[in-house]
């Protein structure tokens, strides 16, 4: 550590103003912040600056996410071996889903920190490490077998119309993980949607001996059939689907850890589960054909429910800020979610449309809530 | 006796009256070009430039259309201009822009009949494009016929520059060709987000963003 530090103080002079490095001064400012927490302090009042900065919080919301990384790898590959008809060891089935989205993982990281250090650089700001998330989200919401140059455009899309033409980190309304997704589902649904994109190899068709394992729950229920899984198998997640969201168990630990660390908003986690549940629980009530009649609980193991309602919906940045907003983003968000699955099957993935609109509506909620708090004060006063 | 004495200045000024291509007058056509555009800056006419830029065959066609419409109207309304009661001037306006439209409809479900139909009703829709109803009111009821040809010229052109800019991107990523010949190979993934008015807007959105970095153009708050 002292060593680190020692080294850092020494290069630090070449990019200060004046350095002959000193047009890589955000480059630098960036890696030094993100090895040491900074000891900036603040110039006036009485203030006191946290040390969980920006970096700090993010590098918790990616520990929270590698556990449904490390699950999604071992099923990735297990899901691979049902098809094929071979059995493997869990580590051969891990290391096959590890060696088969490694690649998606270092383009969408690569591709993306490019992008956000050169337009730091361009305008001079400081690097923030809000992709430092995004860049693990964009591979855990897409399908194992996506061809890495589509990754790479809608990683690009997401930050540049995502985020940077909106000012940069902290500035975007949408989430720049799901702008990546909804771009690559409407850009090329042959690649994101149906029944052979879930478990790789299934598209080439190579050894595969049974053809009809490739369809997610959420394919299967757009198609109006019934599950064709247990509801525990979605539970933990031995299903097909996206690389990191098929276990609803994994995402209740991240979230959990979220939580405890202060980091996620409870409040949007559960007014989203709960949203979705009373949904579903009316629409089970109504009754009358398969979607309608679809359990509810089963509305939020199947397809990237939970991944959403944990990881996506809860972005500091895109979600509502007030503590009332919150209750009502969230709500909303799970019953479009369920809404959207019920009344059009035609986009099986509910959560996803779900947050963007809500995303795109927050700042809306927020003002009606901060105007109906002024109104209330000020009727006391009247 | 107004009139007469608006057209007795009229003749007065004549002798000093400028060149026809006078810097004045260049100006009418080049602002419109890139400075007060009326599609990136003036935000007019975004219905038509989201709709038809799939192709830019359909695109170029609209394109023509508009220019079209844009100069015959200017210059009957600016010729009009002193006998145009003025309570009565948007029907008139719309009268003519109607009639200009209806002419271009024909000709192109005469001559171009394919194309008239991929276009359908946003040919129609020229009547209703605010470029067009924008530079009546705010030109040429108020300038001689000349100067309001050029304005009709610049604005339309300012007009074609962005919606073929938009279509060629949008048919380039959309469908991997240009003018219908597959120039990215036939292998080619087409991108559905191009093909939808998304993209349109998308493309959009980012050619405004360029040319507002480049002029240093700022919205007034």
């Amino acid at each position: 550590m002292k060593f680190l530090r020692n080294t850092l103080d020494k290069i630090k002079p070449n990019f200060e103003k004046g350095g002959k490095l000193s047009f890589l001064h955000s480059v630098f400012d960036g890696l030094e912040t993100f090895m040491f927490v900074p000891n900036h302090t603040t110039k006036s009042g009485t203030h006191i600056r946290d040390g969980i900065d920006l970096k700090r919080t993010m590098f918790i919301v990616v520990l929270a996410l590698i556990p449904c990384t490390l699950f999604g790898m071992w099923n990735i590959g297990y899901q691979h071996s049902i098809a094929t008809g071979v059995t493997n060891g869990w580590f051969d089935n891990f290391l096959y889903g590890f060696l088969q989205t490694l690649p998606i993982i270092v383009v969408s990281y690569g591709v993306g920190l490019g992008i956000e250090f050169t337009f730091c650089q361009i305008k001079g700001h400081p690097i923030n490490e809000g992709f430092l998330v995004s860049g693990l989200l964009i591979p855990l919401c897409l399908p194992p077998d996506i061809p890495l140059w589509m990754v790479a455009i809608a990683t690009a899309f997401a930050v540049i119309v995502g985020k940077e033409v909106f000012g940069g980190t902290g500035m975007n309304i949408l989430n720049p993980a799901l702008t990546a997704r909804v771009f690559l589902y409407i850009a090329y649904p042959a690649e994101m949607s149906g029944d052979l994109v879930w478990v790789t190899g299934l598209k080439e068709g190579a050894g595969i001996v049974d053809a009809s394992t490739g369809a997610t729950t959420l394919g299967l229920l757009a198609a109006g059939k019934e599950m064709s899984v247990s509801a525990w198998d979605a539970f933990i997640g031995i299903i097909p689907g996206s690389f990191g969201e098929t276990s609803a168990l994994l995402c209740l630990l991240g979230g959990a850890f979220l939580v405890l660390t202060g980091i996620g908003s409870w409040q949007i986690m559960l007014s989203t589960i709960l949203g979705a549940l009373g949904m579903g629980f009316i629409l089970n009530a109504v009754g009358g054909n398969v979607y309608y009649d679809f359990p509810a609980i089963n509305h939020l193991l199947i397809g990237g429910f939970m991944f959403g309602a944990i990881f996506m919906a809860t972005d500091p940045v895109s979600a509502a800020q007030t503590a009332k907003g919150k209750w009502i983003y969230g709500a909303l968000i799970g019953i479009l979610t369920v809404l959207i699955r019920v009344f059009n099957p035609a986009y099986p993935e509910g959560i996803m449309f779900a947050i963007l609109f809500m995303n795109v509506m927050a700042p809306l909620i927020d003002n009606y809530v901060v105007k109906s708090n002024i109104k209330r004060r000020l009727s006391r006063v009247a | 006796m107004s009139t007469e004495a608006v057209v007795n200045e009229e003749v007065a000024a004549k002798p000093a009256s400028e060149p026809l291509f006078s810097k004045k007058n260049r100006k009418l056509i080049s602002n419109p070009l890139d400075g007060d555009n009326p599609i990136t800056v003036q935000i007019l006419g975004i219905c038509s430039a989201l709709a038809v830029t799939v192709k830019l065959v359909p695109t170029i066609m609209m394109c023509v259309s508009v220019l079209f419409v844009l100069i015959f109207s200017n210059l009957s309304i600016s010729m009009l201009r002193k006998v145009i009661p003025s309570r009565i001037r948007i029907i008139v306006q719309l009268l003519i822009v109607a009639s200009l439209v209806a002419i271009v409809d024909q000709v192109l479900q005469a001559y171009a009949y394919d194309v008239s139909k991929q276009l359908s009703v946003f040919v129609g829709l020229i009547i209703t494009n605010c470029i067009i109803m924008g530079r009546l009111e705010a030109f040429a009821l108020a300038n001689k016929p000349w100067p309001s040809v050029l304005d009709a010229v610049g604005n339309g052109l300012g007009y074609s520059v962005i919606l073929i800019s938009v279509a060629f991107f949008r048919e380039l990523l959309g469908s991997g060709s240009l003018f219908g010949f597959k120039v990215l190979g036939e292998n080619y993934t087409g991108n559905g987000v191009m093909m939808s008015p998304v993209g349109a807007c998308i493309v959009l959105g980012l050619l405004i963003w360029a040319q507002r970095a480049r002029n240093g153009y700022r919205e007034e708050a």
